[in-house]
């Protein structure tokens, strides 16, 4: 059996160092063929042309922009199948959109390309983003590499799975509840969610335009901000985007913790929280301390309406920004009853259930009678839990601890029920709600099950969750990991 | 505020979807099970606060009138599912089915 | 035209008219995207990822657009929010790409102006209220009648930037609602916002109309009218569904709040067969755009740049060339217009000569030719030119007309063509002193009778000159010679 593929900054020296970009994409296919990641297996990919990939593996460095020229030369990338790119099609993990592929690039993907990344096939997801287990695609649920009976988390559970099976040391993902953060504890790996507007969206396909970001997934922390920080900064097609200097993150690592503080947001340590869990994220915080970090609980009051808040806002964008797919000009088409029937059959047999219950929703949340008592009463909460985090971080607060998700991976088709579901997203929806920057990394085992933990900082101060979760992957060590 | 089966008919309608009468009633009474969870909201005082949004924006960005689009590197035939001389087709509108010779 | 019928109706009923005005902004590119506006082009030409509505693509605002809606709303004494909202509003239309249409709803550019169509009886203003101004973006076009049925679709439109202008139901009759269209064309067009033209439909109205009975404060059910494609459409078209609604009412019925078609053709009103679905918009703030956010200092600096304004430029024409209220309004009908009539008389010098020619010769030539005088051939420098040839006595008034001819034909310089047709006024005394001798030969009678005294007959006897020498003999000098050589 093939190794796990190597670091992102250790694949960059090998490749200045001659060996070729080509070779590592080959071990990247062997890996993939060893863990048995294809549709029969793990499920991983949307699509992988492999064929493609062997031919086309160049990784030549070319400058873009202000960031390091080659920073990831030679790295395979995985691509969440809802970022436009070239030659692999673009699917969302929905059959209304199989066999697209895109004619231009996400600003993500050129970026990448553009740093001597290799974009390595388009990996599965909850069709258009929409779940927190990778069950709902149109290809079927991907499974966790750790444990090929459970889910990988979700919706970017492919991606999570290409990094957690050692396929890849970097993929890209996207965030709108905790997407990339969820998976990426289920599967033992780092999972960043950058600031809203840190990452251009252009490219992204929509699901809820105000809280989706593209995020990342590495095999350490120094592989994950290495990626962020080639796709961070200021894209003029994104109108969201921030004009700010994108920091060097892997410098930020290896600094010293001390006098850091550390907010516990007592809301998220409720007494229903598995004691296990608990215990994990009490030994991490003990690391912490004894680093010379300052922990204090904290209060972000408004954590337990985050739910509701984030399944309204989220469905009702999701009802406008899937309305483009209507059968007209790409995509599926089913032929019906004129042009009415047209666009039912297509929309009905294109979409899954999952998609078709938040479509609903969100329609209904915006329409005639009831958007004041829902959208924007949602939107007002959403200015609270905004408020929350802006009031803990002025309170002199760097970075907040909380666990990811409630549970670890749980086994496929367990849960059915759709509100339980949507609780997966607890810990994590807050933080796209507010826009500020989270990340999630392996702290520990449960029951042979990794269990992760949450960072969460104020808007752009990515570096400073970067150093708190370098020191604490240091501090842990072997003992986090599966 | 329940939501019927009539309701969901009428949203699917303005969604475009297509749903069977059994699905409909389905979706009615899950869609009431996901909004009683929403009403927690509604004991929020959230008077006098802003509605979210553009968060984190500090105005909107414009660009220059000029600079040509971006570029299609397929063209549109590559993925129309109906096209005839450059234009997209799709089925006629009903209003227009009986058309009075337009 | 009031009809007889009409003007019995009028006598109880009357009509109240709010009209929505869509204009296309005058931008090279798409509003929220860099695909050019030009017109005529093949099918789907100018399309692109943002507004083909490919998944990913993103709008980003076109910054003219602002500069284009804001001096439109200024102009429209409208007060510009520092402010404003785009937001979405959903509906499904295969011209619509998105399966939305980014417009502004609940907070617009613009707010609360005001147009100014006339005066009443006692000289008191009649304004017209503006109860906004926004942005949004066009549709594409739906074509039924290509092919059998299918709708083809052209999205070569789809995103051009549009401003809607959202009138308050000020208005009374269908004149009110044709001078409120005249006068705010008028003031777009000298803006440079729009090309306003309906035929091009680059201006596009529709119109909300009532009616209730005299004396009555509350509004009656409203409906909406569309599909007029002229100013005068739009008028007979208010007219015909006032007086159904009115025919409808005073036999008992009820007016249905609903959409009314204009056709032009068989000059009726008639209901618009439901669009599929219903009405529910769904508007909820764009989350791809956030607020626009304009400064003070900046609408400030825009209302101190805003161009003339028409009420403006006639007052000024007025006052600086002494011209009459009826010359005034024609020659500042629109700002193509007076900026040629003025370059012709700063030019020239003489205002009054200018607009006589302006006025003459050029509108009777536009006129027959329909072409807009920002084409026209014979620009304002050379006819400049052409009227100082006549003021310095190099040419004369009638050989001047024949000039100005060629030159809308040849486009030719003014003193170039006199002197290549020999049209350079003749005041030798030699020569015309020859050509009396010959028309005095050739008409012998008449020539003996001016002799004798019949002074009168001068007319005949300078009119052959004049033909003799096709127009080019200086007519003052030949009547002072024509008593010299043949008087008494």
């Amino acid at each position: 059996m093939s190794d796990p593929i190597a670091s992102a900054a250790a694949l960059r020296d090998s490749t200045k160092g001659g060996v070729s970009t080509q070779a590592t994409v080959r071990s990247a296919l062997d890996r993939a063929k060893a863990v048995n990641a294809g549709r029969e297996g793990l499920n991983i990919f949307a699509s992988l042309d492999a064929k493609f990939l062997e031919e086309h593996a160049t990784g030549s460095a070319t400058q873009l922009g202000d960031t390091e020229p080659g920073l990831l030369l030679g790295v395979p990338v995985a691509i969440k199948d809802n970022i436009a790119t070239l030659h692999h099609p673009t699917t969302c993990g929905s059959r209304i959109l199989q066999g697209y592929v895109s004619p231009y690039e996400a600003t993500v993907v050129r970026k990448l390309r553009a740093a001597g990344a290799v974009p390595f096939g388009k990996t599965n997801m909850d069709e258009f983003a929409m779940g927190s287990s990778t069950e709902h695609s149109a290809y079927g649920p991907t499974r966790n590499p750790l444990a090929p009976d459970r889910v990988p988390g979700g919706s970017s559970g492919g991606s999570a799975a290409a990094v957690a099976a050692g396929i890849v040391p970097i993929a890209l993902g996207s965030e709108t509840g905790g997407s990339v953060r969820q998976p990426a504890a289920f599967t033992g790996i780092v999972g960043v969610k950058p600031t809203y507007g840190r990452v251009s969206r252009f490219g992204l396909v929509a699901f809820a335009s105000s809280l989706d970001q593209v995020g990342v997934f590495g095999a350490t922390v120094d592989d994950a901000a290495r990626g962020l920080r080639i796709i961070a900064g200021h894209d003029p097609l994104d109108s969201t985007s921030v004009n700010t200097a994108v920091p060097d993150y892997n410098s930020a690592m290896g600094l010293p913790i001390t006098g850091m503080v550390i907010g516990l947001p007592k809301e998220y340590f409720p007494d229903s929280l598995d004691p296990r869990i608990r215990a994990k994220c009490d030994a991490a915080v003990e690391r912490m301390r004894a680093l010379g970090a300052v922990v204090k609980e904290v209060s972000l009051p408004h954590t337990e309406l985050a739910i509701p808040v984030y399944y309204i806002v989220a469905p009702a964008e999701a009802s406008s920004n899937l309305a483009r797919f209507d059968g007209v000009r790409y995509g599926l088409r089913i032929e019906g009853d004129g042009l009415k029937g047209m666009y039912e059959a297509t929309r009905s047999q294109g979409f899954g259930e999952e998609v078709t219950r938040r479509i609903l929703l969100g329609t209904y949340v915006l329409s005639a009678g009831y958007y004041d008592a829902y959208y924007r009463k949602a939107q007002q909460v959403r200015t609270l839990i905004a408020d929350d985090f802006r009031r803990v971080f002025e309170s002199g607060v760097d970075v907040l601890f909380t666990p990811t998700a409630p549970t670890t991976a749980f086994k496929i088709g367990a849960i059915s029920d759709p509100y339980e579901m949507y609780m997966s997203d607890i810990f994590t929806a807050t933080a796209n709600l507010a826009g500020v920057p989270a990340m999630s990394q392996p702290i520990g085992l449960v029951e042979g099950l990794p269990v992760g933990g949450q960072f969460i900082a104020p808007h752009f101060e990515e570096e400073a969750m970067f150093t708190a979760a370098y020191a604490l992957e240091q501090a842990l060590g072997q003992e986090a990991r599966a | 505020m329940a939501v019927t089966t009539d309701d969901v008919r009428h949203i699917a309608a303005l969604a475009r979807l297509g749903l069977t009468d059994a699905r409909s009633g389905e979706l009615a009474v899950e869609m009431n099970t996901i909004l009683g969870h929403m009403d927690q909201l509604s004991r929020v005082d959230t008077e006098g606060v802003q509605e979210a949004i553009g968060v984190g924006a500090t105005g909107l960005p414009v660009r220059p009138d000029a600079g040509g689009p971006i570029p299609l590197l397929k063209s549109i035939d590559a993925f129309a599912p109906s096209l005839r001389d450059g234009f997209i087709l799709v089925p006629r509108l009903s209003t227009h089915e009986a058309s009075e010779g337009e | 035209m009031t009809t007889p019928a009409m003007a019995k109706v009028l006598e109880s009923w009357e009509m109240v008219v709010g009209l929505e005005v869509h204009c296309q902004l005058k931008t090279s590119s798409k509003a929220f995207c860099g695909c050019s506006t030009a017109y005529g082009m093949s099918p789907n030409v100018n399309t692109c990822p943002v507004c083909l509505a490919l998944p990913g693509a993103l709008p980003v605002l076109n910054e003219r657009a602002v500069d284009l809606a804001t001096r439109a709303a200024l102009a429209l004494n409208c007060t510009v929010q520092t402010v404003s909202v785009f937001a979405r509003k959903n509906y499904f239309y295969p011209d619509l790409p998105k399966g939305y249409q980014i417009s502004q709803f609940d907070r617009p550019l613009a707010l609360d102006g005001y147009v100014e169509i006339g005066a009443r009886a006692d000289g008191s203003p009649i304004r017209i209220g503006v109860t906004r101004v926004h942005m949004e973006e066009d549709a594409g076009k739906s074509v039924h009648d290509r092919y059998p049925g299918v709708t083809a679709i052209d999205l070569n439109r789809a995103g051009v930037p549009l401003i809607e202008i959202v009138s308050e139901p000020d208005m009374r009759s269908a004149e009110e609602a044709g001078a409120y269209l005249r006068v705010l064309k008028q003031i777009i067009e000298y803006m440079d916002v729009s090309d306003v033209s309906m035929e091009e439909g680059s201006l596009r109205v529709d119109a909300n109309v009532s009616a209730r009975r005299r004396g009555e404060m509350t509004l009656g059910t409203k409906t909406e009218v569309k599909n007029m494609n002229s100013f005068s459409g739009v008028e007979r078209a208010l007219e015909m569904e006032f007086m159904r609604q009115v025919a409808l009412m005073e036999s008992g019925g009820t007016v249905l709040q609903q959409t009314m078609l204009w056709d032009g053709n068989a000059g009726e009103v008639r209901p618009a067969r439901t669009k599929e679905g219903s009405n529910d918009y769904r508007y909820f703030p764009e989350p791809d755009l956030p607020p626009l956010v304009l400064s003070t200092e900046w609408i400030a600096k825009m209302q101190h740049d805003l161009p003339e304004l028409p009420a403006a430029r006639r007052a000024r024409f007025v006052g600086d060339y002494s011209l009459g209220e009826y010359d005034v309004d024609v020659l500042t009908a629109n700002p193509r217009m007076a900026d040629y009539y003025e370059s012709v008389a700063r030019a020239h010098g003489d205002p009054k000569a200018a607009a006589n020619w302006v006025m003459g010769e050029v509108l009777a030539q536009l006129k027959t030719s329909g072409e807009d005088i920002a084409h026209f051939r014979v620009r304002p420098m050379d006819l400049a030119g052409l009227l100082n040839l006549v003021r310095d006595g190099i040419v004369s008034h009638t050989a001047a007309k024949q000039i100005f001819t060629l030159m809308v034909a040849s486009g030719d310089p003014p003193a170039q063509i006199a002197e290549r047709e020999g049209l350079v006024k003749v005041d030798d005394d030699a020569q015309l002193a020859g050509w009396i001798d010959e028309v005095a030969a050739e008409k012998p009678s008449e020539a003996a009778r001016f002799r004798a005294g019949e002074k009168k007959l001068s007319g005949v006897l300078i009119g052959a000159v004049m033909k003799k020498s096709r127009g080019r003999a200086d007519p003052r000098k030949l009547a002072q010679m024509l008593e010299e050589r043949l008087g008494a």
